[in-house]
């Protein structure tokens, strides 16, 4: 019993350590971003290393997520006699929940590892330490760029992922169901907002996710135990907790901004 | 030596003094004094796992000593403010042991990293400066291979070549001759000489390579048990009377030198039943 506790213990104990380290780290890497308006080229081959990355399973996985919406949303309307709506439902749940919350679990998975596992390399390599007594600074020459780019291409990829999907659901509906073509668009022009629809979801989303996603996968890459079995578990550790957090801040959001 | 006849510097680059360190409970230094000369080559000999690596890490500043000073060119480098730490970490140079070559760049590129890092350049200035460092360590020709290509005798040189990248005042090299054939041993001796003779650079040599050590070192500190047990020329070395130090400079398996890690006895080990 007393093990148990004892055990309970220092479990929450770590956790509470950890979670300070991560904020404590969090603050020197944007003590470090300002440094980078003077290298704009570390963020941008960033940018595009990791945007390239993700690309693919983001066009591939909006199409099949647009299909399903279109298939799904159609059954339901139909029954109102409201099918002609479909391209605003398919619309509205894409730019608000679908695509940025998909979006950012395919990026946590597809590029939030491939960056702890990245950062935990060259740790474990003792790269990061050369860089040290180079006299380059880490945080600022490896971390920092990553941070700020996985920040910038993560709106970006909810974006792509949510104009694909648009396209998944308008083939379904209109080209397999025979929903008419100007009432899916028009009605989609006539009642998606800027503001409410657009900015909220995909952007303002879009941005929140991809800075815990990009804290999250750096911290757990820069505190890796220097091992292979370290960095693994620091990999597992970024898709787990980058996704309940995902999950967690878009009920929030949605809380926030829709009620 | 005109660096070391300039009146206003001190003879001591590196001066170290009761330098206390531990990794656990265990202490890897306790008490240390060490004097390291300007613009000559000082080795650093000891048993492996004595604390070498980690003495070169405390001088660079990269972990804190739980007590004691180190001084680089008359400043404590762990009381430092962090871009003092950086502005002195440009005029040190270290090869690691492992090499830690970036493994995303190519050999040029790594030779490159800290000029582009930290001066401005033209592209061809850069291009000369990185040739001509790789032409000293023999590796010109495979200016375009990526560590991964690169066996590990040649991974080390490359370091050594990024490591004098930016014409540094000190070089530390950690195991510089493990992993090289007689051929590229003998030049990186030459080299560490030159470097040091004609530029002045001051040398850290961390060995146990006890034999080629001696040839080039100026000065030998032994270090075992946490502790500075012999210190010395060459000469003096070898002359020395002290069993410690002579079981290490002949390399004896019976001393007061342990060859192993510090444990119980092996019987009682083997004797102990599994839990
Ligand atoms: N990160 C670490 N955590 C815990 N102990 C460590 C760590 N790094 C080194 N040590 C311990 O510190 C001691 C000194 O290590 P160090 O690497 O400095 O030895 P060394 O003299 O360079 O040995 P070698 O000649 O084999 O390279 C070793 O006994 C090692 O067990
Ligand atoms: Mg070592």
């Amino acid at each position: 019993m007393t093990d148990l506790l004892a055990g309970l213990g220092r479990r929450s104990l770590d956790f509470f350590e950890r979670l300070g380290r991560g904020h404590l780290f969090l603050l020197r890497v944007l003590a470090s971003v300002p440094g980078l308006v003077r290298r704009p080229g570390l963020v941008v081959k960033q940018v595009w290393s990791t945007g390239v990355q993700s690309l693919i399973i983001i066009v591939i996985s909006g199409a099949f997520v647009g299909m399903v919406l279109g298939l799904q949303g159609y059954n339901t309307l139909v029954t109102f006699g409201a099918e002609e709506s479909l391209g605003l439902v398919v619309a509205k749940s894409l730019l608000r929940e679908l695509g940025p919350v998909v979006s950012a679990l395919l990026f946590a998975g597809r590029a939030g590892t491939a960056l702890t596992a990245e950062i935990g390399f060259m740790k474990a390599t003792e790269q990061l330490s050369a860089m040290e007594m180079m006299a380059v600074d880490p945080l600022r020459r490896i971390v920092a760029p990553r941070f700020v780019a996985a920040i910038i291409a993560m709106p970006l990829l909810a974006a792509i992922f949510t104009a694909v999907g648009v396209l998944g659901g308008y083939f379904c509906g209109v080209g397999l169901l025979g929903v008419d073509d100007g009432s899916f668009w028009s009605q989609m022009q006539a009642k998606v907002l800027l503001m409410e629809d657009v900015v909220n979801g995909v952007v303002i989303k879009g941005v929140v996710f991809g800075a815990v996603i990009s804290w999250i996968a750096v911290f757990e890459g820069y505190d890796a135990v220097p091992t292979s079995e370290g960095v693994s578990a620091a990999t597992t550790r970024t898709v787990v907790h980058s996704s309940l957090a995902v999950l967690g801040l878009d009920f929030v959001l949605t809380g926030l901004m829709f009620n | 030596m005109a660096i070391t006849s300039d009146p206003t510097q001190s003879e001591t680059l590196v001066r170290i003094r009761n330098l206390h360190f531990r990794r656990g409970r265990r202490a890897i230094f306790d008490g240390i004094d060490l004097d390291i000369p300007r613009g000559r080559i000082t080795a650093i000999l000891g048993p492996s796992g004595t604390g070498k690596t980690t003495l070169l890490r405390l001088i660079g500043a990269q972990i804190a000593p739980t007590q004691g000073t180190v001084e680089v060119d008359g400043r404590d480098v762990h009381r430092l403010p962090l871009d003092e730490l950086y502005e002195q970490r440009k005029r040190i140079g270290m090869l690691f042991q492992s090499g830690a070559l970036l493994t995303d760049l190519s050999l040029f590129e790594n030779v490159a990293f800290p000029l582009r890092e930290h001066m401005r350049l033209p592209e061809s200035m850069i291009r000369s400066l990185v040739l001509m460092k790789l032409e000293m360590v023999g590796l010109r020709g495979a200016r375009d291979l990526y560590p991964r290509e690169l066996s590990g005798g040649m991974a080390r040189r490359a370091a050594l070549a990024r490591a004098i990248a930016l014409d540094p005042m000190m070089i530390m090299y950690d195991e510089p001759f493990s992993g090289q054939d007689p051929i590229s041993m003998g030049i990186l001796v030459r080299l560490i000489k030159t470097l040091n003779d004609t530029l002045g650079i001051t040398s850290v040599l961390v060995s146990h390579d006890v034999a080629e050590t001696c040839t080039i070192a100026d000065y030998i500190y032994v270090l075992s048990g946490a502790k500075i047990v012999g210190a010395g020329t060459p000469q003096e070395l070898q002359a020395e009377h002290s069993p410690t130090v002579r079981q290490f400079m002949s390399g004896m398996p019976d001393g007061p030198l342990p060859f192993h890690y510090p444990g119980k006895a092996y019987l009682d080990d083997l004797l102990e039943a599994p839990r």
